[in-house]
């Protein structure tokens, strides 16, 4: 369903975040990408839902050029594409139930869809008793299952999770990977990048390892090797 | 019917981020309030000079004098012929008998001076007219085409005199000062407002800095770029709302104060009806503007940090 045809990507002055990547990733797989910091995993990402184009080589979504996309079809194309990030990016002057309510409203859902859904997203992550808190009344890891609640509702093909637990103590992380293997359980696609070693070897999943731009290893039930 | 909806849901985001962000909010309306209040201000006090120059400019006229023994016949003649003149605003006629009751009128108290009119057997008077253009600088063309007039009337002379000529320094001064007020005015509002507008949308702009993560959260979930300024837009145009409610209101202490001193001050003109009679008027351009201002502000503002576009 994503499928890299030798994307390379150069920032400003010439050094390639990618370098010739070519690789596809099948629907319903829970694909792991591993590497030193700088490798070019986040650029990876940002290439899926297009915050970045590629410089060369071309990104397919469902076998359609991103490249093509026009502005109606990137915001469809991120409806389909739940993110979840290290730094959870939530929306702060809004509470649980309207970050998550938020994402339905812009995807342009009915009213009684949203008061449906929420509520069973929250369930799922096990927040129903926070949805009116504020996100700065909640824990990392709390807020982390609202990003996912948020990447989930409009029930897309895949998520992106870009070091989700990063920034989390060991037991939020073990709940987030479980939270992740739930979802990919139900059909979606996770893609996921980590430096947790502990998560990696614990999925027993594909591991892609990348190193300064390159794909350099690529295990259908891998562990973490650098 | 989706449309509606979203209608709805922008707005509705729109005064929950107004209402929530109750300190930002605060802040923005406070230096919206000020902005308009000078601006409110600068309205008033420019009614203030416009109603002042238009008394004096009503001060000046042209009093044409005529010979004792002039016909009353042509002097009304002459007087038919100036007033279909377009710069001419209006021409009065004062008899010799009635600038004989206002002489007496005017030295009342003067009794030497009214015994030694009381002496002469006749009326020493003679009759005028006062005429008054629609602007001052109209007034030398009325006395050249009155000295025209007499001149090629031939006939008899019945012009003694036509006091623009004594007068004329003194005319041409007060145009000067009404054109270079006016001028000066027109500078200072554009400069203020000027000013006033970049201020609000610094104010704005760094209102809605500290979103700007957000803006792209809310691009990365799928929503479509109006539909993240929306809410925006909204809030800037609340701020403008709220922020011209606090000037109108703040306007009414500083007229009520400012009422009796400007009416002694400037004669015809008081600030306080002004304020009362224009509320209406003042409340539309206050309104418009610090709705306008605010929604525009927040426009740029957020279009900036839609970084995610292609």
């Amino acid at each position: 369903m994503i499928y890299f045809d030798k994307v390379t990507k150069f920032y400003n002055g010439g050094i390639a975040a990618l370098d010739d990547v070519t690789m596809t990733i099948e629907p319903g797989e829970f694909v792991s990408i591993v590497g030193h910091s700088g490798a070019g995993k986040s650029t990876l990402l940002k290439m899926i839902f297009a915050e970045e184009i590629p410089s060369e080589g071309t990104v397919y979504f469902e076998s359609n050029n991103i490249a093509y996309f026009g502005k109606s079809d990137l915001n469809k194309l991120r409806r389909k594409i739940g993110t979840v990030f290290q730094d959870f990016r939530l929306l702060s002057t809004k509470t649980v139930y309207e970050n998550i309510a938020f994402a339905m409203e812009a995807a342009g859902q009915r009213n009684e869809d949203i008061a449906a859904d929420v509520p069973h997203v929250l369930d799922l992550v096990d927040l129903s008793e926070k949805m009116d808190s504020f996100p700065r009344e909640l824990s990392g890891g709390e807020q982390q299952r609202v990003a996912i609640a948020r990447a989930i509702v409009n029930q897309p093909d895949v998520v992106v999770a870009d070091e989700p637990t990063g920034n989390l103590d060991p037991i939020s992380t073990y709940e987030i990977v479980q939270i992740l293997k739930k979802i990919n359980d139900l059909g979606t696609t996770i893609i996921l990048t980590t430096h947790n070693k502990g998560v990696i070897d614990s999925l027993g999943r594909r591991v892609i390892t990348m190193d300064e731009g390159r794909v350099v290893r690529d295990d259908k039930s891998g562990h973490y090797e650098l | 019917m989706a449309f509606l909806i979203n209608i709805k849901r922008v707005s509705r985001a729109g005064f929950i981020g107004f209402l929530r962000n109750g300190f930002v909010s605060l802040t923005t309306v406070l230096i919206m309030a000020i902005v308009l209040f000078v601006m409110g201000a600068l309205m008033m006090g420019g009614a203030a000079l416009d109603a002042t120059l238009v008394q004096l400019q009503e001060k000046v006229d042209i009093n044409v004098y005529f010979l004792t023994d002039a016909p009353e016949s042509d002097i009304l003649a002459l007087r038919d012929l100036v007033s279909e003149l377009p710069e001419v605003a209006n021409v009065e006629y004062v008899s010799r008998d009635e600038a004989l009751a206002q002489f007496r009128e005017r030295n009342k108290d003067d009794q030497l001076t009214l015994q030694a009119l009381d002496e002469l057997d006749e009326n020493p008077l003679g009759a005028s007219l006062a005429i008054r253009a629609k602007e001052t600088s109209q007034y030398e063309g009325i006395a050249g085409f009155l000295e025209n007039e007499t001149a090629v009337g031939g006939g008899a002379q019945i012009i003694e005199k036509i006091n623009y000529f004594q007068n004329k320094a003194a005319i041409n001064k007060l145009t000067s000062i009404i054109d270079t007020s006016e001028r000066f005015g027109l500078i200072v509002t554009i400069f203020l407002i000027t000013v006033s507008a970049l201020i609000v949308f610094n104010t704005i702009r760094l209102a809605i800095f500290t979103t700007k993560e957000e803006i792209g959260v809310m691009q990365l979930v799928g929503a479509s770029d109006w539909y993240v300024q929306g809410p925006f837009i909204i809030e800037g145009s609340l701020y403008g709302f709220a922020g011209a409610l606090l000037a109108l209101l703040a306007l009414y202490p500083v007229s009520l104060s400012l009422g009796p001193a400007s009416q002694a001050f400037l004669g015809s003109f008081n600030v306080l009806s002004y304020y009362a009679n224009n509320i209406g008027w003042l409340f539309f351009i206050l309104v418009a503007t610090g709705v306008g201002l605010g929604a525009l502000s927040s426009f740029i503002a957020v279009r900036r940090y839609l970084r995610l576009t292609n």
